[in-house]
């Protein structure tokens, strides 16, 4: 029974690292770039969500449409403002850029919110826990709702990649930017919308994650921020069922490593598969292998 | 000017501006702030990860996250070999046990590098940026569950288990505590001559083209016999090591240390020092590193809004830096002065055919 307790806390965990996954991954897949700044848009994410329900006093579900517009809205201003410039720059540049947009948001969080953690609302999610098998298996409310969240977000992205104009529009940048443009599809808007849901989804991946480990700081997003980032490696970067699978997987892996082979070697257990695994297979798992051109 | 002779100036010009820089600092050390002068080590130690990691880079090409995990390898090895000699062995001699410190954790830190390296490189590109960061996570999640103590002339290990005996000199996640401190400026000083010397002699000879040529055309370098492995492994461990060195300066300027001072972070810091400096220039790698480790400092009185100000300026510098529109306002800026420089050397040749005539 432990031991199934701890797979219900490691899925609902690598829920949350998959919904941040796919942030990195379709913008990865569509904009070839690492954007670091991901994690602390999770951050920012959670802590509108939190003034929201602090200071303002909304209904849940409304915090959870504000935080929304919000991260959207500042996910679109990043990529115009910082990543357009450079699409045509190296790689290592737009990284370099990433990585200040990412100290820019922290420090930004720091002076408005302060240093001190901040202790997230649990009238975020009102769901009772539920029992199994008699009293001996308590699935918590959170964990409920996150699991859930993944696999709603998993459908949507899905039919919405495949079936509306403007998730093929994205397959095809993310394929061949210039035959893209050929096509007439508006490679700019393209990549926008791609910032603008990544963004939107870091907004309910930091409410959940801060639903779930309810201290806010201004480092909240990094860690988790890295650890999806693995994750969507890990699965194979550009590809969104590989985004869910890594996510869950690296939750599953880290929550049982942790419980069964030692609690300090939890990260480091999370690392050491990822490097397994791309030794085995250099694509990831879902990933589609390169071939070379001479 | 022929290649090599501007290769000679380029290394000359390198050396120079360090050897001046290091006398500026002795002449005008009592009139620095006390603040700038406990910079001092730091930034050498930041100098020689930064031109050590524009080695991997820059020169053989691929993109390393993790560089600050060798240089936490170097700093601990560092700390505990230089508490042992003086535990066990009764050391005082701090100049020659500085040198014993740092010689042990280049070594180690190559070894840690070599046997990184062996499936890092196997990879290509993103993935294996994402592989090194990795490993420095495991790097530092490792260090967190290491205990060293010294009883006597010899040396215990525990792994998660802090029971040992004699002196702790590594305590898991708490560190090295009650280090003494032996660094000075001067050994950073040499530590920087002798990155520049491996680093700028390695850039120049044969092993140094072929490491280039795999950068530049895998495929093609193969073709001519060149072994891709051994030559990225070259570059990878030699930068390993003089991490692992810089580390051991680093570890040994300060009485506390922990593993978490190691995060990912700290190998971020390094790559934007590299980065600004210009990829694959080690005159700029040093002065990047120079002046990002003062600036903080120097934006001290702006308080909480310095790491904002640094930010944002990082941005801006890479916006500017690398745009188009940017890019073609500095080349016309050159074109300007080549066209000035130009038109006084013809004014000056039809000067001087007049005066001939």
């Amino acid at each position: 029974m432990i031991f199934l307790s701890n797979l219900v806390n490691g899925i609902s965990l690598g829920s949350i690292y998959a919904i941040i996954a796919l942030g990195y991954t379709m913008v990865y897949g569509i904009a070839k770039m690492l954007n670091f700044a991901h994690g602390d848009v999770i951050m920012i994410g959670a802590y509108i969500a939190f003034c929201a329900l602090q200071y303002w006093n909304v209904p849940p579900l409304l915090a959870l449409l504000i935080a929304m517009a919000f991260c959207t809205l500042l996910g679109i201003t990043i990529e115009g403002l910082a990543y357009r410039p450079l699409r045509q720059a190296t790689s290592l540049a737009v990284l370099i850029t990433a990585i200040g947009m990412s100290y820019l948001l922290q420090n930004l969080a720091l002076l408005i919110w302060g240093a001190n953690p901040k202790n997230f609302p649990s009238s975020m999610i009102q769901i009772p826990a539920i029992s199994l098998f008699g009293e001996q298996l308590r699935i918590s409310g959170v964990t409920l709702v996150t699991i859930l969240a993944n696999i709603v977000i998993m459908i949507l992205l899905t039919s919405f990649t495949m079936h509306t104009k403007l998730g093929k529009a994205m397959r095809c940048v993310s394929e061949d930017r210039g035959a893209a443009e050929l096509m007439g599809i508006n490679v700019n808007q393209t990549i926008s919308a791609t910032f603008a849901i990544g963004s939107a989804l870091a907004a309910i991946a930091g409410i959940l994650l801060c639903s779930a480990y309810p201290t806010l700081m201004p480092t909240t997003g990094s860690m988790p921020g890295i650890k999806a980032f693995t994750a969507a490696v890990f699965g194979g970067i550009g590809s969104i069922p590989g985004a869910m699978l890594g996510g869950v997987l690296l939750g599953v892996i880290e929550i049982l490593g942790k419980a069964y082979i030692s609690t300090e070697l939890g990260d480091a257990i999370v690392f050491a598969v990822l490097i397994i695994v791309l030794l085995v297979k250099p694509t990831g798992l879902l990933g589609k292998p390169q071939r070379e051109k001479v | 000017m022929n290649s090599k002779k501007r290769k000679l100036i380029y290394n000359a010009v390198t050396f120079g501006i360090v050897i001046l820089a290091f006398l500026l600092c002795n002449i005008f050390y009592s009139d620095m702030s006390r603040s700038l002068r406990g910079q001092l080590i730091p930034i050498c130690c930041w100098i020689v990860m930064a031109v050590s990691l524009n080695l991997v880079i820059g020169i053989s090409g691929e993109l390393s996250l993790g560089h600050a995990g060798f240089m936490s390898i170097g700093a601990f090895s560092g700390i505990v070999v230089s508490g042992w000699l003086l535990n066990g062995f009764q050391m005082e001699n701090e100049i020659l046990r500085l040198i014993i410190a740092i010689a042990a954790g280049a070594v180690i830190a190559g070894i840690a590098g070599v046997l990184i390296g062996i499936p890092v490189l196997r990879l290509r590109g993103d993935y294996l940026a994402i592989v090194t960061l990795a490993f420095g996570e495991i790097i530092r999640n490792v260090l967190n569950c290491v205990y060293v103590s010294a009883d006597g002339a010899s040396l215990n290990f525990g792994f998660i288990d802090p029971n040992l005996p004699g002196t702790l000199l590594l305590n898991g996640p708490n560190g090295a505590v009650g280090v003494k401190k032996i660094a000075t400026f001067t050994a950073g000083f040499i530590l920087i001559i002798i990155t520049l010397i491996v680093v700028l002699n390695l850039i120049n000879s044969r092993t140094g083209r072929a490491i280039m040529a795999t950068r530049d055309n895998r495929i093609a370098a193969e073709s001519v016999g060149i072994n891709v492995t051994k030559y990225k492994m070259i570059a990878f461990v030699t930068s390993a090591a003089l991490a692992g060195m810089a580390g051991a300066l680093y570890g040994l300027n300060y009485s506390t240390l922990v593993p978490a001072k190691f995060k990912f972070d700290q190998s971020i810091n390094v790559l934007v020092f590299v980065v600004l400096g210009g990829i694959g220039n080690t005159l700029g790698s040093i002065i990047s590193a120079t002046v990002l480790t003062i600036l903080p400092e120097l934006l001290r009185s702006f308080s909480n809004y310095r790491m904002l100000i640094y930010a944002v300026l990082l941005i801006l510098m890479m916006l500017l830096t690398n745009t188009p529109a940017a890019k073609a306002f500095f080349i016309n800026l050159q074109g300007h002065w080549k066209k000035k420089a130009l038109r006084k050397s013809i004014e000056a040749e039809q000067g001087k055919g007049g005066t001939q005539s």
